[in-house]
């Protein structure tokens, strides 16, 4: 991916030599006319083509900030209900992503998703333990956001 | 007239943002134990200064005409440290050994760290 990016790049000043015109229009059609060109030899990279990728982390992010604002909501009505009736607790996530800054990017999501929070990364990364704020009503739903989140982080790093 | 939506957009965002807050002080003064406490300053709080941010961005940008990437940097670290921030908190105090409120259902953790606190005692009595 970086490798398509700087290729891109690469075109993007060539135009601009071949135009001989210095300004970032120009700029801007090189870029547009290389991403063509990868897009039409996109058969000769070992990678994708990069624009997949970077649409997955657009959606990624988009799924991400509506995450948050949910949780918002999930907190502000167990801190305001006058009565305490949740039951807290920690279960066992097994997780399928492996390198690490994928583990890191899905426990911050799930620490700013609704209801949970990470507590510990097993020490051989397979398992994360996470406290959820309302175990009995959250777990199964909470899968599925995991699962999703899961698959989004998959889908950048193919 | 999009001067005007800005202008209700920026107090919205600065009203929501206060009573983030505020709701997320509440809750770490009326939550029973560390691990919840630290859901609601973890979660509200980071929108809540967020949004504040935002709207400080916004203000700036129609009414002054002042592009200050600051602000926008200053939210994406939030974004990018209060969770790695609330995880550490929460994995000291398991460590050290704070218990959980006592209506919690359920504990898969701590047979993990029997498991592996025994064979840690094995070799060290070797």
């Amino acid at each position: 991916m970086a490798f398509q990016i700087s290729l891109n790049f690469f075109l993007a000043f060539t135009w601009m030599f071949l135009k001989n015109s210095y300004d970032p229009i120009t700029f801007f059609y090189g870029f547009l006319t290389g991403l063509i060109i990868i897009f039409v030899f996109r058969r000769f990279f070992s990678a994708r083509f990069y624009l997949k990728p970077v649409f997955a982390i657009i959606h990624l992010l988009l799924v991400f900030i509506k995450e948050v604002i949910l949780s918002n909501v999930a907190i502000l009505k167990i801190v305001l209900k006058p009565k305490f009736d949740m039951k807290p607790g920690i279960f066992a996530l097994p997780i399928e992503v492996t390198k690490e800054w994928e583990i890191l990017v899905l426990s911050s999501m799930i620490t700013l998703t609704p209801g949970t929070l990470v507590i510990k990364v097993s020490d051989d990364n397979k398992i994360l333990y996470i406290h959820a704020m309302d175990i009995p009503d959250v777990e199964e739903s909470i899968n599925d956001i995991k699962n999703s989140f899961e698959r989004l982080i998959k889908e950048v790093s193919r | 007239m999009i001067e005007e939506i800005v202008r209700v957009v920026v107090v919205i965002l600065i009203i929501v943002g206060a009573f983030l807050n505020l709701v997320s002080a509440v809750g770490v003064l009326r939550l029973p134990d560390v691990y919840t406490r630290n859901h609601a300053a973890s979660k509200a709080a980071t929108l809540g200064i967020v949004s504040i941010l935002l709207a400080t961005f916004l203000y700036y940008y129609v009414e002054v005409g002042h592009f200050n990437a600051r602000l926008i940097l200053a939210m994406v670290f939030l974004f990018i440290t209060s969770p790695v921030a609330g995880h550490l908190i929460n994995r000291a105090a398991y460590n050290s050994g704070v218990k959980l409120w006592d209506k919690s259902v359920q504990d898969d953790l701590k047979k993990e760290m029997q498991q592996n606190s025994k064979p840690k005692r094995m070799k060290l009595s070797k």
